[in-house]
Parts: C-alpha cells; sequence; structure tokens
C-alpha cells in the first residue's frame, strides 16, 4: 500500500522555486511584482486583427504536423535574414507548442538513459526537470558575475565527460541578460565539434539585445549548423506568451524524430496561433522593435536606480532581467525575496530558483510598466537601506 | 536623439530626471540636448492632448479640402500661409490628390466655422472651392485612444 502511484522520476522531481513563490505572492494584496518572465504588453493588435480574420475564415482545422507549410516558409526566411543560417522549410523546421515543448521533443529524440546534458546555470527552470523526464543526467556548468554570467568555454570543458551528449545554450539568458560574445561562442562550438555533441540553442531573447550589442547565433558558426538545434518563438519579441507557439529548426534526421514524437502527443501546433505568428513575421518588425525600445530605456532606469541604492546591478545586453548582488545585505537570495515581499510587498525571484549558482542574487524583470517599476525601486531602496 | 523625442512625444510632461534616467544620460546632458532642439525648431511647443467632448462638447472641428490656384512665382507657399494666419486654423498641409490644402479649422460653434469658411476662406481670390466635413466622433488622437484598452490580468511571478 505505501507504493507511491506516481512515477519515480515524475515524485522524485523537485518542485519548481517559482512555483513555492508564486503562492506566497498570490496569497498577498498590492503586490507589486518584478517577478514575472513575460513581456507586459498585450500582443500587437495587428496580430490579434489576423487571427481573428482567421477564425472568420474559418481556418480551424489541423495542419500539418510540421506546421502550416506558409508559416514554415516564412520562418526559413526570418532565420535566414536575421540569424543567417538556412534552413529547408520542406523537412528541417518544426513549428511547436512554444520553446518548452521544443526542448521535450529535442532532448526525448537525443538521449538514451543515462546520456549527460550540460547547460549553463543560473538558467532558466525548465532545463533540469526536462533532461531528467527525458531520461538524462543534467549537469550544470556555473557562470560568474564577473563575467556577466557569459559561459567560458573553459569551464565547459571541464564537465564534458565521455558520456556528454549534449549541450543547452540560452543567451541572452533568463535570469541573467547575459549575452555570449562571438570570440567565446566560437571556442564553444570547436568543442562540440571536437567533442561530438549536438547543441540546442535556444534563443528565445535574440530579438531583445540593446545598445546595437549583436546576438550571434551558434547555429551559424561553420561546421555548426549540422549539430545545433535551433530553437525560437514568439512569445518574447512580439509579446505572444499565451499563444503557446515556437519553433525548432535542425538536421534534417533529428528533426524527423522530434516531429515523430509530436504527432503522437500533440498532432500540431493550434492553427490559430499559426496564423498570428505567420502575421508577427511578415509585419511585426515595427511593434517588436517598439517593444524593444521601451525595455530598453526600462533597463536604464532600473539599473541606474538599483546602483544609486546600493545594490550593485550591471547592464545587461539583453532579454528583460536585472540580475542585482543582494549579498551586502548579508542575506540569502531567498530571505531577501521573502523579507522584501512581507516588508514592502514587492515580488522579486531568489536567484537561487535558477539553479544553486544564483545564490546571492535576486531576479527583477523590467517586462513591467514603467510607473510600476519606479515604485518597486523605491521600496527596494528603502528596504535594503535597513540592512 | 529618436528616443529623445518619441519619449517627449508621448508625455512631454515627464520629469526631466527620469527622462534623464531611461535614456541613460547626465541631467546636464539632457538640458542641452532640449534646449538645442529647441533652438532649432525641431521642438515647436508642448500641448496638452485633450478629449474634447468631454472638454467642450459644443466645440466643433472641420477639415476643409480646398483646391487652390498656384501662383506663378511661389506656388502654393504663399497663400497656404496666408491661410494659417488665421486663428481659427489649427493645421495646414499641401496634399497629393484631388485636391490642395488641407485646412483643419476648429470653432467654439458649427457657426463660427460656417462664418470662418464663407467670409475668410472662400472668398480668397486664389481659391477655387472649398469642401468643408465636421468632425463627428473621435476615437484616437495624437496617438492616444479615448477608450483606453483594459488592462488583461496577469499571473504575479512566471518563469
Amino acid at each position: 500500500m505505501s507504493r507511491s502511484r506516481i512515477a519515480d522520476h515524475v515524485r522524485t522531481i523537485p518542485r519548481s522555486g517559482i512555483r513555492d513563490f508564486f503562492e506566497i505572492v498570490q496569497s498577498m494584496k498590492e503586490v507589486i511584482s518584478l517577478g514575472i518572465g513575460e513581456p507586459d504588453f498585450v500582443t500587437p493588435w495587428h496580430i490579434r486583427e489576423s487571427a481573428i480574420y482567421s477564425l472568420e475564415k474559418g481556418r480551424t482545422g489541423y495542419t500539418s504536423n510540421l506546421g502550416a507549410p506558409r508559416l514554415r516558409r516564412a520562418i526559413a526566411a526570418y532565420v535566414e535574414s536575421h540569424f543567417s543560417v538556412g534552413y529547408n522549410p520542406h523537412d528541417e523546421i518544426i513549428v511547436t507548442v512554444g520553446v518548452s515543448e521544443a526542448i521535450d521533443l529535442a532532448l526525448r529524440a537525443l538521449l538514451n538513459p543515462g546520456d549527460e546534458v550540460l547547460y549553463h546555470e543560473p538558467c532558466y527552470v525548465s532545463y533540469s526537470p526536462s533532461i531528467l523526464l527525458a531520461g538524462g543526467v543534467p549537469v550544470a556548468v556555473a557562470t560568474r558575475a564577473e563575467d556577466e554570467f557569459t559561459l567560458r568555454a573553459a569551464d565547459l570543458e571541464k564537465s564534458i565527460t565521455p558520456k556528454t551528449r549534449v549541450l543547452m545554450l540560452n543567451f541572452p539568458t533568463n535570469p541573467t541578460g547575459a549575452v555570449m560574445p562571438q570570440e567565446e561562442l566560437k571556442k564553444i562550438a570547436d568543442l562540440a565539434v571536437k567533442n561530438d555533441l549536438v547543441v540546442l540553442s535556444d534563443e528565445i531573447y535574440s530579438e531583445l539585445t540593446y545598445d546595437e550589442v549583436p546576438h550571434h547565433s551558434i547555429a551559424a558558426l561553420p561546421g555548426m549548423k549540422e549539430r545545433t538545434v535551433f530553437l525560437h518563438g514568439f512569445s518574447k519579441a512580439f509579446a505572444m506568451t499565451g499563444w503557446r507557439i515556437g519553433y525548432a529548426c535542425g538536421p534534417a534526421d533529428i528533426i524527423e524524430a522530434m516531429m515523430k514524437i509530436h504527432q503522437y502527443s500533440i498532432l500540431c501546433a493550434p492553427v490559430m496561433a499559426q496564423e498570428a505568428a505567420l502575421e508577427a513575421l511578415e509585419r511585426g518588425q515595427r511593434s517588436m522593435e517598439r517593444m524593444r525600445e521601451e525595455y530598453r530605456l526600462r533597463r536604464n532606469l532600473i539599473v541606474t536606480s538599483l546602483n544609486e541604492a546600493g545594490i550593485p546591478c550591471h547592464l545587461p545586453k539583453g532579454a528583460f532581467y536585472v540580475f542585482p548582488d543582494i549579498r551586502a545585505t548579508g542575506m540569502t537570495s531567498k530571505e531577501f525575496a521573502l523579507k522584501l515581499l512581507e516588508e514592502k510587498k514587492v515580488a522579486v525571484v531568489p536567484g537561487t530558483a535558477f539553479g544553486p549558482s544564483g545564490e546571492g542574487y535576486v531576479r527583477c524583470s523590467y517586462a513591467t510598466a514603467l510607473d510600476q517599476i519606479k515604485i518597486a525601486v523605491e521600496r527596494i531602496s528603502d528596504f535594503v537601506r535597513n540592512y | 536623439m529618436d528616443s529623445l523625442i518619441r519619449l517627449l512625444r508621448q508625455n512631454a510632461a515627464i520629469p526631466r530626471v527620469e527622462l534623464a534616467r531611461q535614456l541613460g544620460v547626465s541631467e546636464a546632458d539632457l538640458a542641452a540636448k532640449i534646449e538645442k532642439l529647441e533652438k532649432d525648431g525641431v521642438i515647436l511647443g508642448y500641448q496638452a492632448v485633450i478629449n474634447r467632448e468631454k472638454w467642450d462638447p459644443d466645440a466643433v472641428t472641420a477639415v476643409i479640402e480646398v483646391r487652390v490656384t498656384p501662383e506663378r512665382e511661389g506656388g502654393f507657399d504663399r497663400i497656404a500661409n496666408r491661410i494659417a494666419r488665421f486663428e481659427e486654423v489649427e493645421g495646414v498641409y499641401l496634399m497629393s490628390g484631388g485636391h490642395d490644402l488641407l485646412v483643419v479649422v476648429e470653432g467654439r460653434n458649427l457657426r463660427e466655422v460656417a462664418s470662418f469658411v464663407a467670409d475668410k476662406l472662400s472668398t480668397i481670390d486664389a481659391v477655387q472651392s472649398c469642401a468643408t466635413h465636421f468632425r463627428l466622433k473621435t476615437y484616437k488622437e495624437n496617438g492616444r485612444a479615448h477608450v483606453a484598452e483594459e488592462a488583461p490580468e496577469r499571473l504575479a511571478v512566471t518563469p
């Protein structure tokens, strides 16, 4: 009777640190939240309007398993022009239910039990659990504040073993906003080639880099296209989180394997979201640039204000998060976040929710209205003055 | 510079300290930039955006399509400037298409606008014809919607 009816490999996965924190925040009133990992903008009207139009036209059926051919062609053109990598829309692109599904598909398609997967930390909360659920062994490589949380090839190399099969990258990074310098990215690509690794490159924030810092995809480096699964979507750049629409581009054999899992578990991404995605690619550039500019201004304000308040915070080059250093308060990340919430009603996410190497930091999202950010930063300044 | 203009167009009343922080420049640099824009005539002034239906429901706005005989020297400029000087005139634009000038006129009531068109505008020698259209309702002005979109609910913490 004592046997759990939940499978061991699911039962043993810890709950997300974000989830615990979310429940505390939910129970309180009038909290200003800098804990939200999604754009505060509503999806641009022209995209919503085009989805409404597609419903009026009665486009409500299944699409091809890989995604609507028109959308795949648009994705191929977009990726070619923005990332300088060419993919064949016929067999090298699959449209998925967000990048989250694409990560799961890729890991399940690539891993045999016991295969090791490298990823850099602090990182997005789903990486380690997704690896575990796919039967792999997660191996975290810590990044450092002095490198602005970019990944050092030398650190990565130390963690490679004969069992390493896959390397997961996420630049610009949630939660640190790190953007990889091209030189270091090349060294990482060399390591991938030398050790025959497949790279899953989650580039969901790639449109959101600031101050003319260019984003480079590892897939565009020599010898990398044939070993990289390029993952991207619409959630962040086009403020479309709730539409759940993303895609993977990669070598035909990997896409075919991912498609097998996708066709039996999902069948196809929702047709309405695919229609909206097409509109975003064809005419969304202007609204994307407007939102990016707004994020850039907010980033400047939040970084300047936090530093003025005596909370060291580097100027992140991408995404929409700042990752200030709260060690001077003598509190752990979790203590800091809980006390700040209790005393000042401001929600930030403890850095440890993104892995143990996030200790000493908290994540503040600036995908929040500017007046809210201003009040939040004032309250944080008041808070740290007392410690 | 583009960001500065964009922010001022969005909200000219934004405190200068905050503007400087958003742009990542010092307050002194910002003040110098704004002064230069004003001096160069890039920034012509600062105005409030008014919901006229709330402020003065009787006020009338008309857009008037005007056909004009251009002059041998000066084309449309002299006549356009002459029209622009009237106090009732809010805007004058040279247009492509079926008419030449588009004139935006504001009056306290219908009679005031009618009298401007009949007595002042259409009596100018070079003016061949006027087609006057009255505004019935405003939905958006200067980039501001009159009915704001309701903010959707968001989760308080997400990954």
